[in-house]
């Protein structure tokens, strides 16, 4: 039997440990089996309440929660708050309030600012499931990395992954990373150098140029979004310099071809600024099953996750 | 939980005994069965261990029964009184269509009945089978939904708090026997 003891939330990488981390990825290859059925639905949380609330603008993440949940037949509520609202502080508690009253089981919160997702998984008994706060976390994203890069590579222990970009702003990066450290897989950065965060995450090799990566001998190269709408700031010259820079080009995907490396990006991808239209193209590209594993992972963090709302 | 030690086991199938059971499992479906499109899922662990045991017996005899496996799981009605102990999934291998299929299902032990009851609801996602049949090595009694076997190996009488523990080589370490344990009660000396 294990000894994993229920979690109520999932808030980050950082807080979970190695056996739990197993048991999520472990538990998402039968999700996954799931989806090649004719009927791919399980009656789990039949009854149960899952509300996505996103406070900024998220097609994907806030579907394939939907998709996970309507899959395991949950109820899914979607609360979407208008990205030009300004969210105060109060109206935040007040919120949760509302949510309390609605008496879901599970809560997906995506929201701009750092440390959200923890207050509401603080003042709720139910589960929260961070889907991205601010540069904190993304940690289900994570999860679909690690299980796209362990079916690709079962012997993962000691392989090699290279994050390219905008490391600064990326939650994705962070927590990606967190999690790849934590399994064994050696993580390196290459991104401009006002985007790649001194200090944080020692535990990264700084890359800085594509020579440097492909000696390194990469077993996948993550592309990272870049976020235009975050560049108010300008931490880079222009989009053409950034393609230019660390985009992937026809020539470095002759050298990643050679290499027989893998490409994952995170999505949406910006076509001609983190990747060409041929490189979508790549044979040995990932983009696609990290969507369906996303699916797949975000059903076992719901399967796993114990909410607190049946005793009271 | 009780202490081991105060748990009186007994056994009431030796390995001969099990033989013979799934000897008469065999029988009984190729009989009852004939000539139809048979195909055999069992529920994980041992419910696909009798599965494939059935199944050999009857492919000595040139019959033909492919066997499929199911983990319930995510079908299981107390998933709220969920304990510490989380439950691991196991994959679902059900390689071929079950449309218009007579489907035996197979589980060691029928108890309440929920266990079949998930099972069922799971076997009918995977598509619609002309007939679903239950065979079981051991009925214990104590249903606590109408549901009952087709074919039973063995009919035991049980309390509510005792547990029939089945042990297949296969699954448990090379250990064979079905073993009755009853809990609370101090060792024959």
């Amino acid at each position: 039997m294990s000894e994993l003891k229920p979690r109520k939330d999932l808030l980050d990488i950082e807080g979970l440990d190695l056996p739990e981390i197993e048991y999520v990825l472990s538990n998402a290859v039968p999700f996954k089996q799931l989806f090649q059925r004719s009927v791919k639905k399980v009656p789990t949380l039949r009854g149960k309440t899952v509300l996505n609330l996103f406070y900024e603008p998220s097609t994907r993440t806030s579907s394939s929660f939907e998709v996970a949940a309507n899959r395991l037949s949950a109820d899914v509520t979607n609360f979407t708050v208008s990205s030009s609202s300004v969210v105060k502080g109060e109206s935040l508690l007040d919120t949760i309030e509302t949510l309390q009253a609605m008496r879901s089981d599970y809560i997906v919160i995506r929201h701009q600012a750092a440390g959200v997702p923890n207050i509401v998984a603080k003042h709720t008994g139910a589960s929260v499931v961070n889907a991205g706060d601010g540069y904190h976390a993304h940690p289900t994203q994570a999860l679909l990395d690690a299980m796209t890069f362990r079916e690709v590579y079962p012997d993962y222990q000691g392989r090699r992954l290279v994050i390219v970009g905008d490391v600064l702003h990326s939650r994705v990066a962070r927590s990606t990373s967190t999690l790849f450290n934590k399994l064994g897989i050696e993580v390196a950065v290459l991104g401009p150098g006002s985007l790649v965060p001194a200090g944080r995450h020692d535990f990264m090799t700084r890359l800085h140029s594509w020579d440097e990566v492909f000696d390194w001998k990469p077993d996948a190269v993550y592309l990272l979004r870049v976020q235009l709408e975050r560049q108010e700031g300008m931490f880079f010259p222009s989009i053409a310099e950034y393609h230019k820079m660390y985009g992937m080009n026809t020539a470095r995907l002759v050298r990643l071809r050679q290499l027989g490396a893998y490409l994952m990006h995170p999505g949406p991808v910006n076509r001609g600024v983190e990747i060409t239209d041929e490189a979508m193209r790549y044979e040995r590209s990932l983009i696609s099953t990290q969507v369906e594993n996303g699916i797949a992972v975000r059903m076992a963090v719901l399967h796993w996750l114990k909410p607190e709302t049946d005793t009271d | 939980m009780n202490d081991p030690e105060a748990i009186v086991r007994e056994q009431i199938l030796n390995p001969e005994e099990i033989s013979e059971g799934v000897a008469s499992l065999a029988r009984e479906i190729a009989d009852r069965c004939g000539g139809d499109e048979v195909a055999f899922v069992g529920v994980r662990t041992r419910g696909v261990t009798l599965a494939k045991r059935v199944a050999a017996v009857l492919e000595e005899r040139g019959l033909h029964y492919p066997v499929g496996t199911l983990d319930i799981s995510l079908y299981r009605d107390d998933f709220d009184s969920r304990g510490p102990d989380l439950p691991s999934l196991e994959t679902s291998d059900v390689p071929f269509s079950l449309d218009g299929v007579r489907v035996v299902l197979f589980d060691e032990v029928i108890y309440t009945g929920r266990t079949v009851r998930a099972a069922l609801e799971g076997l009918m996602d995977y598509g619609r089978p002309a007939r679903i049949e239950l065979a079981v090595l051991l009925d214990r009694g104590h249903r606590e939904i109408p549901i009952q076997p087709d074919y039973v190996a063995r009919r035991v009488d049980t309390e509510r708090g005792q547990y029939v523990k089945v042990r297949f080589r296969e699954d448990d370490g090379g250990e064979e026997g079905v073993f009755l344990e009853t809990p609370g009660k101090a060792p024959a000396a």
